[in-house]
């Protein structure tokens, strides 16, 4: 993870119909919980997950906003993400938040939601949806989500004795433990239970394929192929007729 | 398409197009009696579903707001969305897996089977099973369903061979790819499943029965059918002497109408249904309308429901195929001896990776969770839904302080679980463990209720007046030509999936308005 500009991001899902063009416009899909209230989630993480505006000019925006950090990375060789994609490099632009608070942000999805091996790509996308809920409508004050945010960090440092990215992992567990009331908390854990797992890297990464019916469905593509059990009674499971 | 004035008080209005309102309304017109549809959402098609989960759930679900109160869980997780239900043209038959079960004998008399229950209202239908048996027979051959009119059995796919594995290991003997309204071979113009795995997000290849294109477009070829979407009914009138005369909704534009009706028939559902009877309430009906006995909204029922997911060491893609590929049906028998009265059946079920975090442990984090997500490819999945019992209190009502779209009151879902409902969804929880233990499972993992699918009883038929809101046929006990047409007339819910009992009930339902409209009566 770094915090360096980079040429060129991932255009996420090259083959899909879907237009999704690139890591930065990666969470430019219709929520649909924004209608719909999951567990802990407090109102503000359903704005979260709103539409990123289409068509805006990333860098011009960038160049009145006070935020801005890019979080940039790679994908790792030989991985099937990296196959899929045209660069291993990825990045995604911030708005809102400066390079420590985005760097914080991200460390904070993966104690959340501590999966082996996912890569860094899926939780700056998350991150990104953060950024965008945070800009507010405008630029030159702090947004409500924004001034949240701050507080929340503010408060895992305080609880990790100061510099709460420095802190071992499981000082870093032990600060989240004790922000789990705030609303930096309730909007992350929210937000990434649709921003980390409603992507195509996502789904890449999980063995998730997604649409079927552009694909014939599975009827000639493994809906039955599992060979490691015995089969059912021709009665009880006929073939396909 | 034909269209009637709504000035026409010839027509019968039906306020919904789903499993009831879309089979009454075909069934009628078929017969040459008008009809006018309410449908509250607006009209899709194979064409426009989307294999994407959280789309299509912003395509299909009824969104507006709801509340809830009550210790059952959903109330917890999904505070705002007590149910998973549909607001578009053919209603919940858009969502569903297409199982399609006919109730057992004994489930009809279920107060006279388990006794008095404390705590539950229980009550014994006042039709049979033989009654039901030619309709379930014409409704099974309507819908195309699976092992019965010589159609065969749909393939399981890998999520089924995990179960039927399992379960005969364990000595479970009804255990098959299920009774499916879904297209195991091409049928009365409509495809074969093409396993696609998106069956909650409307049927792309219309392989899954839907009213949407089957019983819609037949009604609509006749000359008896008019079907307007975008209408959200606020309210039935009456006239001095008690009998329904119109429904008064707005229109896709917001503009308040008026239709004249000859007979009013509701079928939105068990939670819009009683929302609409209490919203009609007047100097007459101060309870709200063909609510004589206090029970509209009361009895609400939605299932004993939980999920098993289980992880392999070998992948499994369980989202590949038919959401609910197979059943274990043993355990849906009533055997006191297990600590609870009633049954449960146990049918796979998968949900795609969105889904499957959104669902799986609602506001969880840390290892447990990501264990298993981390799994997803090797995840197999069942579904557990029983008979829960119907009580006084778990009832829906309005909640004036919530207003929709037009600034009418929504409904709040009040549910506490039974005792017997707890003890029926630990033994499940248990056998489906064991059932994915003894395929050979890593770890099994216990997924609280999604928000409820099955709503059922808000409108119960009763022998008695006084006991319930309608008749055997679905005939308000108070007013003569209002009819409930949905699965809010359930006087119990039965373990089954309620779908094909809806269309039974309402093909019985048509028949008898038919014969009363013959008589004058209505």
């Amino acid at each position: 993870m770094t915090a360096t500009r980079v040429r060129s991001v991932i255009p996420l899902h090259p083959a899909a119909e879907r237009a999704e063009p690139a890591l930065d416009t990666g969470t430019d899909r219709d929520r649909s919980d924004q209608h719909w209230a999951p567990g802990a989630t407090s109102s503000m993480a359903t704005s979260c997950d709103a539409r990123l505006p289409s068509g805006m000019p990333a860098l011009t925006r960038r160049s009145f906003l006070k935020g801005t950090a890019i979080l940039s990375g790679s994908l790792a060789t030989g991985t099937l993400l990296a196959t899929l994609a045209p660069s291993r490099s990825w990045a995604a632009e911030m708005t809102v938040f400066d390079d420590r608070e985005a760097r914080v942000l991200l460390r904070l999805t993966q104690v959340i939601f501590p999966h082996e091996n996912m890569p860094e790509a899926i939780n700056a996308l998350a991150v990104k949806g953060l950024d965008t809920a945070a800009a507010g409508d405008d630029a030159q004050t702090d947004s409500a989500v924004a001034i949240a945010f701050r507080e929340g960090i503010a408060a895992l440092d305080e609880a990790a004795s100061g510099d709460w990215l420095a802190a071992d992992a499981d000082a870093q567990l032990a600060a989240v433990q004790s922000i789990t009331d705030t609303e930096l908390f309730l909007t992350v854990r929210g937000s990434c239970i649709t921003s980390l797992y409603d992507n195509d890297l996502a789904y890449a990464h999980f063995g998730y394929e997604g649409e079927a019916f552009n694909k014939g469905g599975y009827v000639f593509r493994g809906f039955d192929d599992l060979a490691w059990l015995p089969d059912p009674p021709a009665d009880a499971s006929p073939p396909v007729q | 398409m034909k269209t009637f004035e709504h000035s026409d008080d010839s027509v019968v209005v039906i306020i919904g197009s789903g499993a009831g309102g879309g089979t009454l309304a075909n069934e009628l017109a078929q017969k040459g009696v008008d009809v006018v549809t309410l449908e509250a959402g607006k009209r899709e098609s194979s064409e426009s579903f989307l294999n994407d989960e959280w789309k299509s759930f912003s395509q299909l679900a009824w969104l507006d707001p709801r509340s809830t109160s009550g210790s059952w869980r959903v109330a917890r997780d999904f505070p705002g969305l007590p149910a998973w239900i549909c607001k578009t043209v053919g209603g919940s038959t858009t969502h569903w897996a297409g199982a399609s079960l006919r109730f057992q004998d004994h489930e009809f008399r279920a107060k006279t089977e388990y006794g008095d229950v404390i705590g539950a209202n229980l009550l014994d239908w006042p039709l049979t099973l033989d009654d039901l048996e030619p309709y379930y027979a014409r409704a099974e051959y309507k819908m195309g369903v699976t092992r019965t009119n010589g159609i065969p059995g749909l393939p399981g796919n890998n999520n089924y061979k995990i179960m039927d594995a399992g379960a005969r290991k364990l000595g479970y003997t009804k255990v098959h790819t299920g009774n499916m309204a879904i297209n195991s071979r091409p049928r009365h113009g409509r495809a074969s499943c093409m396993q696609l795995g998106f069956c909650f997000q409307g049927c792309k290849s219309g392989a899954k029965w839907s009213t949407l294109y089957t019983e819609i477009p037949a009604a609509e070829q006749t000359d008896h059918f008019e079907l307007r979407t975008g209408c959200q009914a606020a309210r039935i009138e009456h006239d001095d002497t008690g009998r329904a005369t119109a429904v008064v909704y707005f229109d896709e534009n917001g503009d308040e109408q008026r239709q004249s009706a000859r007979a009013v028939a509701v079928a939105g559902n068990s939670l819009e249904s009683p929302r609409l009877l209490l919203m009609s309430e007047s100097s007459m009906f101060p309870d709200g309308l063909s609510n004589r006995s206090g029970q509209v909204g009361r009895n609400y029922m939605r299932h004993m429901t939980g999920s098993v997911y289980a992880a392999f060491d070998e992948p499994v893609h369980m989202y590949r195929g038919t959401t609910m590929a197979g059943i274990i049906q043993d355990e849906s028998v009533h055997d006191p001896e297990r600590g609870f009265v009633g049954g449960y059946e146990m049918e796979t079920l998968a949900l795609g990776l969105p889904f499957m975090a959104a669902f799986l442990d609602p506001g969880a984090w840390g290892e447990d969770f990501t264990w298993m997500m981390d799994r997803y490819a090797n995840l197999a999945g069942m579904w557990l839904v029983g008979e829960d019992m119907p009580r006084v209190d778990n009832r829906i009502s309005l909640n004036t302080d919530l207003k929709d779209a037009h600034g009418l009151p929504v409904v709040n879902v009040h549910f506490d679980d039974h005792d017997n409902d707890i003890a029926m969804r630990e033994h499940a929880f248990t056998q489906g463990e064991a059932v994915y233990r003894a395929a050979g499972a890593t770890r099994t993992f216990r997924t609280p209720p999604y928000p409820s699918t099955h709503n059922l009883g808000t409108n119960r038929m009763s022998a008695d007046a006084e006991d319930g809101v309608c008749d055997a046929n679905g005939q308000s006990h108070d007013i003569p030509n209002l009819y409930i047409a949905d699965g809010s007339q359930f006087t119990t819910g039965g373990a089954e999936n309620p779908t094909l009992t809806i269309v039974a009930l309402a093909i019985r339902q048509a028949d008898h308005i038919a014969r009363q409209m013959i008589r004058k009566a209505v």
